[in-house]
């Protein structure tokens, strides 16, 4: 009996707008119009600017622990470009663009990194979920989401978003064993950003690409550049496709880079050579997008100085409106716990103390 | 004699226990090149190597499954969960293995790890990193669970804790990771696992607390024009109960603080046994101050969720007038 190969693999690696701003017409054909990535840049830039706010309100003390997203935004706008506004996108915590694209206002992810949680009350209509702090748990919920959708019929799909650590975690990896086995409508973006806070990627994934987790779970995959915001979006419009037609998932690697630190509590510089982060800069999402809208003539410093200046407006708006919203209500830390809420988590609501014997000491709600 | 934070005395502890036995290594997600996110594993990475300080994937049961194997082959593994809020993924790996695989197998194979875990709110800190998730592991037979709230206290209950030939959830109290220092010896000394420290005597009522909270005790008691008396149970299980006896049959009256949740938390379990045990000598009921029963608030309201001096206070005052 001889030994025979059995399975021969292929990855694809979709790029379509280079560092150097070289574009494939022909793959790029139809994807983007002129008008729209005008506008992608403009949001890319936006949240960039949010970013470095955000970190500058950390930094004096106006707002707690906050990720940076800086390098990132291509992956999650691309997505939320493409899909459908009744899409489910289910993120993570470095999707800001993506998430402003759909419509949530600014002062949400402001207020939710400022200790609040009206900040996460994602709007129904938003179609996104709240952010998901612990690592790789919410794919699960977007197989969920899909599987819903599926359920009763409907062509809505779930697109998650998660980084290249997560798909460490065992909920990775059932979340791409249901998608796949029961057919699930999801699209997996995988933002591999080489740096799970301190830990590399070669320790989250000894493969040479982390899109062939997918192929282990029997989906289609494809790597892009995911700095390239026409690669990402050409992927995801494919993936995205196959869920609605076929209700099959899609594994997209999407390859970007964390220029900033892991949060505001994290120092990069313990643990990473400042080279490769000089290397990335250079790869920039916003810098190849904005040298091809200056080769279409359709951007100039001028509209660079007039695009800063509103954006500046807006962004000092939404950190107002995050700054001044009323304070929350102490009572707000019970009344959402369940639909009706008992009568004795009542009674530690109204007296806001757990002992039992009447207690004369007044109560004061305090500040942070 | 050197003066040091919480950080520090677990830092040294740590240094002390790898140089002294082999077996001894750390495992987590950056606790390598990093020296973890608290820094409590500062320059071991360094100082012992990639061999014994061991960044992994970023996989919390990966940690502990991986740690209970590490254990069951005869090494002292010391797997750090980074905080509080993450202890879910590795639940399962903890109780349906760690804890019960001395008895499973009759006493054949034991888990002797360290599972040191950042506990607690009060440092700003956003959804699912300021849990206190005690009850829990204390609840699950076959755990023995530590929260020093002291410098001191920490060192020598880290050492007993890595050399204790069964599981230990070895809870760190982030609010005062390096809220203040104290003396803490050089030299090797530990604490032994089960004894609770009176911090201070007293005759009209018992404080029991544990971790970050007895912090709070104190600046009570202090206002107090009362004599009250201060446990600091230390370990939560197994728990002094003959400290818990002897205190309150001289005082009569208790109270007791922790920073989880009230229902079915560890003070339920105090309150039983001061039933059982102090029946009569009681002069009033034993009062909870703890954390409410709802989801951790984020930090805008984390203050008003948490016991303090206030709240403390107030119950002391309740349970002396009744």
């Amino acid at each position: 009996m001889p030994i025979k190969s059995i399975l021969k693999l292929e990855i694809e690696h979709v790029s379509i707008l280079d560092e150097h701003g070289n574009y494939d017409e022909k793959l790029g054909a139809g994807l983007i119009p002129d008008a729209d990535l005008v506008k992608l840049y403009e949001a890319m830039s936006s949240c960039r600017y949010l970013d470095e706010i955000a970190f500058k309100l950390q930094r004096s003390g106006r707002m707690g622990t906050y990720p940076q997203n800086m390098g990132q935004e291509a992956t999650s706008l691309a997505a939320a470009y493409v899909l459908n506004k009744d899409d489910w996108l289910v993120t993570c915590y470095r999707e800001n663009c993506g998430l402003f694209w759909r419509g949530v206002p600014m002062e949400s992810i402001l207020l939710h990194w400022m200790g609040d949680e009206r900040g996460n009350a994602m709007p129904r209509e938003h179609f996104a979920t709240p952010i998901a702090v612990p690592i790789g748990t919410q794919m699960l919920h977007a197989a969920g989401l899909a599987w819903a959708s599926k359920y009763r019929g409907e062509k809505q799909i779930a697109c998650t978003f998660f980084g290249d650590g997560a798909t460490s975690e065992g909920d990775f990896h059932e979340a791409a064993n249901f998608a796949a086995n029961l057919d699930l409508p999801v699209v997996f973006c995988c933002q591999n950003n080489f740096w799970a806070i301190s830990v590399p990627g070669k320790i989250q994934c000894s493969a040479p690409t982390v899109a062939q987790r997918g192929i282990a779970y029997g989906m289609p995959v494809v790597q892009v550049d995911g700095n390239d915001i026409f690669a990402c979006a050409y992927a995801v419009k494919q993936a995205a496709a196959r869920a609605r037609d076929e209700s099959r998932p899609t594994f997209i690697e999407m390859v970007t880079y964390r220029l900033g630190d892991h949060t505001t509590a994290d120092d990069a510089r313990r643990y990473r050579d400042q080279a490769e982060v000089d290397v990335w800069k250079e790869r920039d999402p916003l810098l190849r997008t904005r040298m091809l809208l200056e080769r279409k003539r359709l951007w100039d410093s001028t509209k660079q100085e007039t695009m800063q200046a509103r954006i500046e407006i807006e962004v000092a708006a939404a950190v107002a409106r995050a700054e001044e919203i009323v304070a929350p209500q102490v009572s707000d830390v019970f009344n959402y716990t369940f639909a009706e809420i008992s009568a004795d988590l009542a009674h530690q609501r109204d007296t806001m103390q757990t002992h039992s014997l009447a207690s004369d000491t007044p109560v004061a709600a305090k500040g942070h | 004699m050197a003066n040091l934070n919480l950080v520090q005395a677990i830092n040294l502890a740590l240094i002390q226990e790898m140089e002294r036995d082999e077996r001894v290594l750390l495992l987590g997600e950056d606790v390598g090149i990093n020296g973890g996110v608290f820094r409590v594993t500062e320059g071991l990475h360094k100082r012992f190597g990639a061999r014994r300080v061991v960044d992994t994937p970023l996989a919390e049961s990966g940690i502990i499954g991986t740690s209970i194997g590490l254990a069951m082959a005869g090494l002292r593994p010391i797997p750090e969960i980074q905080f509080d809020g993450f202890l879910g993924p590795a639940y399962d790996q903890i109780c349906s293995h760690a804890a019960r695989m001395r008895t499973r197998t009759r006493g054949a194979c034991t888990v002797p790890l360290t599972i040191r875990v950042p506990v607690g709110g009060g440092i700003h800190a956003p959804e699912l990193h300021s849990d206190s998730p005690e009850t829990i592991y204390s609840h699950q037979p076959g755990l023995k669970v530590v929260m020093p709230s002291s410098p001191y206290d920490a060192k020598g209950l880290l050492i007993s804790a890595i050399r204790d030939p069964d599981p230990v959830i070895f809870f760190e109290p982030k609010r005062i990771y390096r809220a203040y220092r104290e003396e803490v010896p050089e030299d090797e000394y530990t604490i032994p696992i089960g004894k609770a420290r009176v911090v201070c005597e007293g005759t009209d009522l018992t404080v029991i607390s544990w971790g970050a909270s007895v912090l709070q005790c104190m600046e009570s008691i202090e206002k107090s024009s009362r004599s009250v008396e201060l446990i600091d149970l230390r370990t939560i299980y197994p728990m002094d109960l003959d400290a818990i006896e002897t205190s309150v049959k001289k005082t009569g009256r208790c109270v007791v603080v922790h920073e989880a949740p009230r229902t079915g938390g560890m003070g339920a379990e105090v309150a039983a046994q001061i039933m059982e045990r102090c029946f009569l000598y009681l002069e009033a009921p034993v009062q909870r101050v703890t954390g409410f029963d709802t989801i951790m608030p984020y930090y805008k309201l984390e203050l008003n969720y948490m016991p303090d001096a206030a709240r403390i206070s107030g119950a002391i005052d309740a349970a002396l007038s009744y």
